[in-house]
């Protein structure tokens, strides 16, 4: 594993001495020893997330525009420059292969970020095109600095005014003594931002943040946080809640941006898009699954707990491993990830299932073991974000 | 205008008014708007929350006036109110750290393994048993927990209801086993010191595990029966985890904002700035209310959050009331035994004793509990009517994990007093009030020296200055002390303790009723059912 830019940094503060492994490079779980006030710290001041190990390209030239509009689902001709959109992007047979950010930094410069590596299917889209791809991933350090008090913070660190920059916009500035871009955008669903610096300004960048922060009760955290407040903002994650199409050879473990709830970023009626016939053609028949959020009932939990003489258990991690769901006995989806939000009260997750039984309000049964008992816990369909304060866009 | 107050008679007619917008106020008020009832909170201050109330007591410093912590808040109150979705929002607090005189600490941290090598440093039997310790706790309170969210059975004329629950009472005692009820008989009999002293051996671990013993009570770490406030002590949940304590958001004013907010979301009007003079009773029914002002406003149930002594004896005439119920209440025991002291300060203060200076205060609480000796030594002096010169306190310094409190980079302290004594031999709080300040400053920066030259601003709260602002009776932060021969269906009195009173359709629902005292919101939600139970 590879030290991010930040190591001589995160590494003597994570007292946990818990490690990773993310896209190559090491990343620290949490922190201190457990992780609750590195979360509480992204829904109540602060948190500094080494995203480091992101993969990042940039697009240059007269006809970068042309190749992301062709790769992306997303209309990229509406991006203005200074604008950030989220996107996935598929193969030919409408199949998920990633998703991530766009930011159009320049009339004909964009950076796109990614969860895997995306150079060759990037240039292969490219053929004949006026347009150069880069893979920036190692050249391109970056922190997101997440959570109601970020903003003050990032102000009271940066060389120009910041409070214009609305969700999803992106701008440069300076930090300290380096020049960075300043992204607002971030996986926590909460007010925050990403920022994207030069590795050889990584340390300086941290420290001045780091020593802002202490006004704004700043706390580093690690992936533990991020994956709880990452399903609070009904985000999904790769390889957790689907798997890229790249990666798996069975079309069952395939899934299309339709299934996961996608749609909206689909733009079936630009010109060309990879995928876009299958994708009419799905959207025509219906998509086989609906992504859907799922709130279990507690109380029913707890009713099992007392079955077996037990208080009722709550876990204090996220969890990703796949459990199935079902309806009247039968096995309709799966929820893919879950977690009980402190913030919410309440037990969410993530799931996928057959379109009949995707209305809000529906009740499914997830599978839940206690004990190593496997039961069911009645769980009702409820509107995604979970979590989504007012604060995230104002 | 003419100096005299006329009567006024209010247009609108509510199903309940509430006297008291303290948080069991509000959560009656919730319940009872939720059934569809129209309800009315009247407070007395400018405020609603009562003890759990934020203010800007200093410009841009928000405090946490009085109570400064949660856990006890019963899971139930926050599922069935949705108060997640009216502003709840609780960091846990996972630790804390006791200085000693010796200059070396005991802590608690987040972590079992760190909390046990910890322990280590001081005893190695300690630190073994530690853990069994707190799985006795984690049991008896979970034996327990059940009765917190009972009505109490009425011992004195048992309804076919209270047997089932007496039934139901005995069964569980039965179950516990013999060993729970031989712990169980320990608890309610015996001292914390003593009860502790059966686990451990290093005098400081008794010292700060006795600290939940005695909050909030006019006794010492040796005293009898403080045992058992320590269990209720470990009754807190949060997120289905025993024991845990927590911040909320701005101050537990926020946990009352949050009640309040579902309330009205429910329909509830809310009415501050209103004291109560007298509830009105009409052939011995409560018929509605008499402000001060002059105004009367009807209604056809009158709950009271008050405690128990002005719920009885200020809100209502005592010749309405049976002889044996005005003694009761009259020697119910408030004895208000802390403070509280709020700074706004300039910068963190570093306790000299800590590894890492900064890190005690993100984790949770300071406590000021160096020995036994220094803990009973604080009671002896207030017993006769003083306050300790060198006080236990309990410090919580939210803005290290709430910036909001605080302008960026300044910083808000807590700080819990044990013991001030309401009664004063000599002198009265008006004059004393400062001393008193001053002897907690005093003992607080033996242990963080710069904490001095960081007080932007000092509020202190005396016993009396917490009775005169917040009307509770002696200034106990419980509606009266959670001692034994005061709890469950002797709270407030034997054959009152179902949130009823001798007067029809008065009802009360304060921290003087089961289970008693802290945020919990338990005696709030019962009165609400019983009500609910009684007039629908």
């Amino acid at each position: 594993m590879q030290p991010t830019p930040f190591h001589s940094r995160t590494a003597p503060l994570c007292v946990s001495n818990s490690w990773l492994e993310w896209a190559g490079y090491q990343s620290a779980t949490m922190y201190a020893l457990e992780h609750t006030h590195e979360y509480h710290a992204v829904r109540m001041a602060t948190a500094l997330f080494d995203v480091s190990p992101l993969y990042k390209f940039h697009i240059h030239g007269p006809d970068a525009m042309r190749l992301l509009d062709r790769v992306l689902t997303r209309d990229v001709t509406r991006c203005a420059v200074g604008q950030v959109m989220y996107s996935a992007w598929c193969d030919d047979a409408g199949h998920i292969i990633d998703d991530g950010t766009l930011a159009r930094l320049e009339d004909n410069f964009y950076r796109l970020t990614t969860a895997d590596p995306s150079l060759a299917w990037l240039q292969d889209n490219g053929y004949g095109m006026n347009v150069q791809v880069e893979d920036v991933s190692e050249s391109l350090a970056a922190l997101a600095l997440q959570g109601p008090t970020s903003r003050d913070l990032l102000q009271s660190a940066a060389t120009t005014n910041l409070s214009r920059l609305g969700y999803f916009r992106a701008t440069r500035t300076g930090i300290g003594n380096a020049r960075v871009t300043v992204t607002r955008t971030g996986y926590t669903g909460d007010l925050g931002y990403e920022v994207w610096i030069e590795p050889d300004d990584a340390e300086h960048v941290w420290d001045v943040l780091m020593d802002r922060g202490r006004s704004y009760a700043i706390k580093p955290a690690g992936t533990l946080a991020l994956e709880m407040v990452r399903i609070e903002a009904g985000l999904l994650l790769s390889e957790v809640d689907f798997i890229s199409c790249r990666k798996t050879i069975f079309e069952v473990q395939k899934s299309t941006p339709l299934e996961l709830g996608l749609g909206w970023m689909v733009h079936l009626d630009k010109p060309f898009f990879v995928g876009q016939q299958a994708i009419r053609e799905e959207k025509a028949r219906g998509p086989a699954w609906n992504a859907v959020g799922v709130e279990i009932d507690v109380l029913a939990l707890e009713a099992i707990y007392a079955e077996f003489g037990m208080p009722l258990h709550l876990p204090w991690e996220a969890w990703d491993t796949p459990v199935p769901v079902y309806v009247d006995g039968q096995q309709v989806g799966k929820a893919t990830s879950g977690t009980w939000s402190p913030t919410l009260k309440k037990y969410v997750a993530l799931a996928r299932v057959r379109p009949q039984h995707a209305a809000l309000g529906s009740t499914l049964d997830i599978e839940m073991t206690v004990e190593a008992v496997r039961r069911t816990v009645p769980a009702k369909v409820v509107k995604t974000p979970f979590f989504d304060p007012a604060r995230k866009r104002s | 205008m003419s100096a005299s107050i006329s009567t006024t008679k209010s247009a609108t007619r509510y199903d309940a008014i509430v006297i008291g917008g303290g948080h069991n106020g509000l959560t009656t008020a919730a319940y009872l708007a939720k059934a569809g009832r129209k309800v009315l909170v009247l407070e007395r201050r400018h405020i609603l929350g009562g003890a759990a109330v934020s203010e800007e007591v200093y410009p841009g410093f928000t405090f946490t006036v009085c109570s400064y912590v949660v856990s006890l808040l019963r899971p139930e109150v926050i599922r069935e109110l949705e108060l997640s979705k009216h502003g709840l929002q609780i960091v846990p607090l996972t630790g804390s750290f006791t200085p000693m005189e010796n200059g070396d600490y005991l802590a608690f941290w987040p972590d079992d393994t760190d909390t046990r090598e910890e322990i280590k440093r001081h005893s190695v039997r300690d630190a073994d048993r530690y853990e069994e310790f707190n799985q006795l706790m984690f049991e008896m309170a979970y034996a327990v927990k059940p009765i917190l969210g009972m009505v109490p059975p009425d011992l004195v004329s048992p309804s076919l209801r209270d047997l089932g629950t007496l039934r139901e009472l005995a069964r569980h005692i039965k179950g516990l086993g013999k060993r729970k009820f031989h712990y169980l008989h320990k608890i309610m009999t015996m001292s914390a010191a003593d009860f502790l002293a059966e686990f451990f051996e290093t005098d400081v671990m008794k010292a700060a595990m006795s600290i939940n013993g005695i909050i909030g009570t006019m006794l010492g770490p040796c005293s009898p029966g403080t045992a058992y406030v320590l269990l209720h002590h470990f009754m807190g949940e949060l997120d289905g985890a025993f024991t845990a304590w927590g911040s909320q958001k701005g101050g537990t004013g926020g946990v009352s904002e949050a009640l309040a907010s579902a309330a009205r979301s429910y329909g509830a009007e809310t009415r501050c700035s209103t004291p109560v003079k007298q509830v009105i009773v009409k052939n011995g029914r409560a018929v509605g209310v008499a402000l001060e002002s002059g105004e009367e406003i009807y209604s056809d149930v009158v709950v009271s959050g008050c405690d128990p002594k002005v719920t009885f004896l200020k809100l209502i005439d005592r010749k309405e009331l049976p002889g044996d119920l005005v003694e009761s209440i009259e020697k119910f025991k408030f004895r208000g035994s802390s403070g509280k002291v709020n700074l706004a300060l300039d910068g963190l203060p570093d306790f000299t004793a800590a590894p890492d200076p900064s890190y005690v205060h993100e984790i949770g609480m300071v406590e000021i509990a160096p020995s036994l000796a220094f803990m009973e030594q604080a009671y002896d002096e207030a017993k006769y009517g003083g306050f300790s010169s060198r006080p236990y306190m309990d410090v919580v310094v939210p803005t290290a994990v709430d910036p909001s409190m605080a302008p960026p980079g300044k910083h808000v302290m807590s700080i819990f007093v044990q013991y001030a004594n309401y009664e004063l031999t000599n002198g009265n709080w008006e004059d004393e009030r400062e001393n008193f300040g001053d002897a907690v400053i005093d003992t607080l920066a033996e242990f963080a020296p710069n904490l001095k030259e960081m007080i932007l601003h000092r509020q202190v709260l005396s016993p009396w200055d917490i009775e005169k602002e917040f009307a509770l009776t002696a200034g106990n932060i419980f509606q009266g002390e959670l001692t034994l021969d005061q709890l469950f269906f002797l709270r407030p009195a034997a054959g009152w303790a179902q949130y009823r009173t001798p007067i029809r359709n008065y009802y009360q629902c304060g921290s003087g009723t089961h289970p008693g005292g802290g945020i919990t919101g338990g005696p709030g939600r019962l009165a609400a059912l019983e009500i609910l139970r009684g007039t629908s």
